[in-house]
C-alpha cells in the first residue's frame, strides 16, 4: 500500500513527486513509457511564460505567475538550464493595436512585472531580427526559456534521490475505489494507494472519468515545431510571439537554452491520443508564420521537426484538486500551456492538498539539491584536462555535432533513473540532437548502452519497447533466402 | 604572410609553444580519411618532415572503411579495389613515410593563428600550433530533419551511411523491408548491400527527375537486382509509433510538390535516406574561412588555400566528390601547396631535397592581391573549385572541378578568358551526379593581357 501513487512521470508528475518527497510518504510514480519526459513534456516550446495572456483570476494565471517566480531558484537547486531572456509580443497593424494594449493591461492585472509597450524604433533596437512590419510590441522581461527535458529529468531524479519510487513501462488500465483508497490495475499487476495523483497528460480524462461522475474531456491539441541549427542561434535573443488567437499563443520564434532556434507550434485538435505525427501543411504553416515575425529565418538551417500534444480540456482551465465525488483522487488535468511554467507551482499546490489529506511528517533526509550531468564544455581548459586525467571517458567525443563525451553518456546511464534508450540519452546529454541527427553517433551510443547494461545490441531501442534499432545480424540463420 | 618576417615569427612561435606545453608542427592535417592521408603523403614527399594527422575515429581510412564494395582506385592505381583496400594503400604509404597520427582525437577548435585545440582520452586536452593546416574533415549525410518529411518519428529511419556502418562494420541488419529515399551513391550501394544480406528493397524514390548518383551505380546496384527507381517521387508520410511501419510515396511536379492522387503506400520497417552530403565545415567556420554557399565548403584559390593564409582544404570538406581517386588527386595538390607555403614561411629558401619537387623551384611565389582572377560559374555550371586563380602561383596545368545544375545532353563545356573562348568541348551527357573537370594551362592565361575573368559555362552549340 502506497501513500501516494502518481500517474505519469512527465513534468507535472515529477514536480508533484519532488514536492511530496519532502515528507515521509511512501510514493510511487507509474509511467507507461520507458522513461520520464515521454509525452507532452518532451515536445513543447520550452518557454517560461510571463503570464501576460492568461485570463485574470484563473488558476492558469495564478499558477503561471507563481511558477515563473519559482523557476530561477528551482533551476539552481536542481541544476537545469534556464534563462530569463524576456518575451516580445508583436503587433503588425494599427488595427491590432487595441488588442496589444488590452493584452498589456491584462498582464498588469495578472501581476506580470516590468511590462512595457515598445514602439517600432525601440522594438527594433532591442531585437533587430524582427520584421519591419511589426509596429509595436509588448516586452515582458520576466519571460524565460528552459530545457524541458532537463527540468523534468531533474525533478524526477531529485524525487527518486529523496525516496520516491518510479515504475516504468507500467500502464494503468483501471482504477477503482477501495475503502482504504484506490486500487490500480496495471499491465504489470495491482497497486494500491491511499491517494492518487492524476498527472496523465492527454490521458488524464480517462483516469478522472474512472472515479468521478463529473466527466471531463481532454482533446490532444497537436503542435508542430521546427528546430534550427545552432549556427543561426543568434537570430533572436528574446522569445518572439504574435498577438494570441483563440486557439492559443500562436507561432513563436525563440532561442533555446542550448543555442538553437525553435519555431512553432501549430494548434490542431486530434482524435488520437497516441499520435504525434507532423504534417506537411503544419510544417509549412510554422515556416510561414515564423517568417512573418522574423523574415530572415534561414529555412535551410532546419535540423529537425517534431510534434507535441497539449492536453486541452474543454473548459480551457487547469483542473487541479479532488473531484467532489472522488476524495483522495487529485487531478492535475488539462495542463496545457503554460503548464511547463506552472509545473513548480502545481507541484507545490498538489503537495499541499496531499498534506491536508494525509498529514505527513517531514522527511528529515530530504535534500533539495541535485547536481546535473557534468558538461565538460562548461569547464576551464585546465579543469577539463584534469577531468580527463581522472576519467579518460571525458576525452572521448561520441557525438561530434554537440560535442558529447562518453563520460557524459556514462553519467546519463548510471545516475538515478538513468537512460535506457537512445532517446533517453539524447534528452539527458543531447547526443544525437545536433545537425547530423545521430547519423554518426547512434551506432556508438548503441554500443555503449549494450556494454553498460550487458545486453545485446539487438535489445537496444530508440524509445523503449518495440522501438528496436536493429532487427538481426547479417550472418545469422534467420535470414530468408 | 609576406608582409612580416616569417622566419622570426616561426621561431618565436615554436619557443612560445614549447614553453606553454603546446606542441608544434609544420603541417597539421585535420582528418585521416582519403583526403587527409593523401595530403599528408604529398606534403611529406614535398619535403616537410614535421607533420601530424588528427583523426576522430579509431582507425585511419575514414568512410572508406565501411565501403566494402569494389570500384575504387581505377584512376589512381589502375586496378579495382574495395574501399578498405584503397585506404590501406595510403595508410601504408603514410606509415612507410613515418607520418605520425593521433586516433580518437577530436579537434574542438582552430584559431586564426592556427592554434589547434583537440581532445582524446590518453593525451587529454591538446594544444597544437601549426604553420599550415589542411582541412580534410569530409562530409556528413543530410538527415531527415533537413528534408522536413512529415509523419511520426519511429526507429528504423537511417541515413544510408549509418545503415552501411551497421551492416558492414558491425554485422547488424537495420531492417528487412526497405524503402530508400534519394538516389545518392551511398543509397544505391546500400540497396544492393541490403538485398545481398537478404532484405527486401522495395523501391528507391528520387525527388529530382534525375539520379544524384553515378550511372554505373544505378546499373550495378538497382537494375541488376530489379529494384525500381522512381524519379520525381518523394516520401510524403511516415507511419509507425515505435518502429517504422510504412511510408507513402507520391510523384512530384516540376516544383517538387506532391501531386494529389499519385500516393502509394509501402509497408516497410526501414527507410534509408540518401539525399545529399554536406561538407562538415564547423571548424572551418570557426577559423573564419570564407564559405561558398553552393558547395558548403570553403572558397579556395588555385592552391586550394582558403581565405585564411596557410589553411588549405581538400576532399569532401571542400566539395562533395563522386570518386575517391579525385579526392586523392586534389588532396595531393593541397599537401604539396601546404608544403610550399611552409617553406616560404620558413624564409623562402628551400631546405628540402630538390628532387622531391615536381616543379623544381619549390617555394610558392607571392600573388599580388589584384592578380587573383575569379572563376565565374554560369550557364548551368553551379560552382567551380578553385574559385580564384593567381597566375604567378599556378602550376603549368590546373585542374578545375565543377558540377552542372541539371541534365545536359549533347552540350558543350565552354571556357572564356575575358570574352575569348579557349575551350568548347562537346559532352554527350552531363548530370548533377557526375563531377566534371577542365584543365587550365598557365601559358594560355599568361598570353591574355589584362585577364580579369575566367568564365565556365554550358552551351548548346
Amino acid at each position: 500500500m502506497y501513500d501516494v501513487i502518481i500517474i505519469g512521470a512527465g513534468v507535472i508528475g515529477s514536480a508533484v513527486a519532488r514536492e511530496l518527497s519532502r515528507y515521509q510518504l511512501h510514493i510511487l510514480v507509474v509511467e507507461k513509457e520507458e522513461d520520464v519526459c515521454c509525452g507532452t513534456s518532451k515536445a513543447n516550446s520550452g518557454i517560461v511564460h510571463s503570464g501576460i495572456d492568461c485570463k485574470p483570476g484563473t488558476l492558469k494565471a495564478h499558477m503561471n505567475l507563481l511558477g515563473n517566480e519559482k523557476m530561477e531558484a528551482l533551476s539552481k537547486e536542481l541544476d537545469f538550464p534556464f534563462r530569463r531572456n524576456g518575451s516580445l509580443i508583436l503587433c503588425f497593424s494599427e488595427e491590432d493595436r487595441p488588442r496589444l494594449i488590452k493584452l498589456y493591461r491584462q498582464g498588469i492585472e495578472n501581476g506580470v512585472p516590468d511590462l512595457r509597450i515598445l514602439e517600432k524604433e525601440d522594438l527594433h533596437k532591442l531585437e533587430p531580427g524582427v520584421s519591419d512590419q511589426a509596429i509595436a510590441a509588448v516586452h515582458a522581461p520576466s519571460g524565460g526559456i528552459v530545457c524541458p527535458f532537463g527540468m523534468n529529468i531533474a525533478l524526477a531524479e531529485n524525487a527518486t534521490e529523496n525516496g520516491v519510487e518510479f515504475r516504468f513501462d507500467t500502464e494503468v488500465l483501471t482504477i477503482s475505489k477501495i475503502p482504504a483508497g484506490y486500487q490500480l490495475l496495471t499491465n504489470t499487476g495491482e497497486l494500491r494507494g491511499r491517494c492518487v495523483v492524476n498527472a496523465a497528460g492527454v490521458h488524464a480524462d480517462k483516469f478522472h472519468n474512472m472515479v468521478s461522475a463529473r466527466r471531463i474531456h481532454i482533446t490532444p491539441r497537436l503542435g508542430e515545431y521546427c528546430l534550427l541549427d545552432k549556427t543561426v542561434g543568434g537570430l533572436v535573443d528574446k522569445t518572439i510571439f504574435q498577438l494570441p488567437t483563440s486557439s492559443g499563443k500562436g507561432i513563436l520564434v525563440t532561442p533555446t537554452v542550448h543555442g538553437n532556434i525553435l519555431i512553432g507550434p501549430t494548434a490542431r485538435d486530434s482524435a488520437d491520443k497516441e499520435t504525434t505525427d507532423t504534417t506537411a501543411e503544419g510544417l509549412a504553416q510554422v515556416l510561414w508564420s515564423a517568417k512573418r515575425s522574423v523574415p530572415d529565418l534561414p529555412v535551410r538551417q532546419i535540423i529537425t521537426s517534431f510534434c507535441g500534444s497539449r492536453a486541452h480540456e474543454a473548459g480551457g482551465e487547469f483542473i487541479i484538486g479532488e473531484p467532489e465525488d472522488a476524495p483522495f483522487f487529485i487531478d492535475a488535468a488539462g495542463i496545457e500551456s503554460p503548464g511547463l511554467t506552472a509545473a513548480p507551482a502545481i507541484g507545490c499546490h498538489i503537495a499541499e492538498i496531499v498534506c491536508d489529506l494525509l498529514s505527513p511528517v517531514q522527511n528529515p533526509g530530504f535534500n533539495g539539491h541535485r547536481k546535473g550531468i557534468l558538461d565538460p564544455k562548461t569547464l576551464s581548459k585546465e579543469a577539463y584536462a584534469q577531468l580527463i586525467r581522472n576519467h579518460p571517458a571525458y576525452g572521448n567525443i561520441v557525438c561530434r555535432c554537440e560535442t558529447v563525451t562518453e563520460g557524459e553518456i556514462l553519467d546519463a546511464i548510471h545516475r538515478p533513473l538513468g537512460a535506457k534508450s537512445l532517446d533517453g540519452i539524447k534528452r539527458r546529454v543531447r547526443a544525437g540532437m545536433g545537425r547530423c541527427q545521430s547519423g554518426f553517433c547512434s551506432p556508438k551510443v548503441m554500443e555503449i548502452l549494450a556494454r553498460e547494461y550487458q545486453i545485446s545490441q539487438l535489445e537496444i531501442t530508440k524509445s523503449g519497447k518495440d522501438a528496436h534499432m536493429i532487427v538481426g545480424c547479417t550472418k545469422s540463420d534467420d535470414i530468408p533466402l | 604572410m609576406n608582409s612580416y618576417n616569417a622566419d622570426t615569427m616561426h621561431i618565436n612561435t615554436a619557443q612560445d609553444a614549447a614553453a606553454d606545453g603546446i606542441q608544434f608542427y609544420d603541417i597539421v592535417i585535420i582528418g585521416g580519411g582519403p583526403a587527409g592521408l593523401a595530403a599528408a603523403v604529398s606534403a611529406r614527399k614535398n619535403g616537410i618532415e614535421n607533420i601530424l594527422i588528427l583523426e576522430r575515429d579509431n582507425k585511419l581510412g575514414g568512410i572508406l572503411n565501411q565501403c566494402i564494395h569494389n570500384g575504387f582506385g581505377l584512376h589512381t592505381f589502375r586496378e579495382e579495389l574495395t574501399g578498405p583496400e584503397y585506404a590501406d594503400r595510403f595508410i601504408r604509404q603514410a606509415a612507410a613515410l613515418k607520418i605520425p597520427h593521433k586516433l580518437n582525437t577530436m579537434v574542438l577548435d582552430i584559431s586564426k593563428e592556427k592554434l589547434i585545440t583537440a581532445v582524446n582520452s590518453t593525451d587529454g586536452l591538446l594544444q597544437i600550433k601549426a604553420n599550415a593546416v589542411i582541412l580534410a574533415m569530409g562530409c556528413r549525410e543530410r538527415a531527415r530533419g533537413a528534408l522536413n518529411i512529415p509523419g511520426s518519428r519511429p526507429a528504423g529511419i537511417y541515413s544510408a551511411g549509418t545503415a552501411q556502418y551497421l551492416v558492414n562494420m558491425e554485422g547488424y541488419m537495420p531492417g528487412r523491408e526497405v524503402v530508400i529515399l534519394g538516389s545518392g551513391d551511398i543509397g544505391l550501394i546500400m540497396a544492393r548491400r541490403m538485398t545481398l544480406e537478404g532484405a527486401n528493397v522495395k523501391v528507391v524514390a528520387e525527388l529530382m527527375p534525375y539520379s544524384g548518383g553515378l550511372k554505373r551505380n544505378i546499373v550495378q546496384c538497382l537494375d541488376d537486382y530489379g529494384i525500381p527507381l522512381k524519379l520525381s517521387h518523394t516520401v510524403i508520410a511516415i507511419r509507425g509509433k515505435k518502429r517504422l511501419e510504412g511510408v507513402t510515396l507520391a510523384q512530384v511536379d516540376e516544383n517538387g510538390k506532391p501531386i494529389p492522387g499519385t500516393e502509394e503506400d509501402y509497408s516497410c520497417d526501414t527507410l534509408l535516406l540518401s539525399c545529399g552530403l554536406i561538407p562538415e565545415n564547423e571548424l572551418s567556420r570557426g577559423i573564419g574561412t570564407e564559405m561558398d554557399p553552393v558547395t558548403g565548403g570553403p572558397c579556395v584559390n588555385e592552391s586550394l588555400e582558403t581565405s585564411i593564409p596557410g589553411v588549405f582544404a581538400c576532399g569532401n570538406v571542400l566539395h562533395v566528390h563522386d570518386l575517391v581517386d579525385y579526392v586523392s588527386e586534389e588532396a595531393a595538390a593541397a599537401g604539396k601547396n601546404a608544403a610550399s607555403y611552409v617553406r616560404q614561411a620558413d624564409g623562402g629558401a628551400d631546405t628540402a631535397p630538390a628532387e622531391k619537387f615536381e616543379s623544381g623551384d619549390g617555394a610558392t611565389p607571392s600573388c599580388k592581391d589584384q592578380s587573383e582572377i575569379p572563376l565565374i560559374s554560369t550557364g548551368g555550371v553551379r560552382y567551380t573549385v578553385p574559385k580564384t586563380v593567381c597566375i604567378d602561383r599556378m602550376e603549368d596545368l590546373l585542374t578545375v572541378r565543377f558540377r552542372v545544375g541539371a541534365v545536359y545532353k549533347n552540350s558543350f563545356i565552354s571556357v572564356y578568358l575575358n570574352d575569348e573562348q579557349i575551350l568548347h568541348r562537346k559532352k554527350p551527357i552531363m548530370a548533377p551526379g557526375e563531377m566534371e573537370q577542365i584543365i587550365l594551362q598557365k601559358t594560355q592565361l599568361e598570353a591574355v593581357k589584362n585577364l580579369k575573368t575566367i568564365t565556365i559555362r554550358i552551351t548548346d552549340c
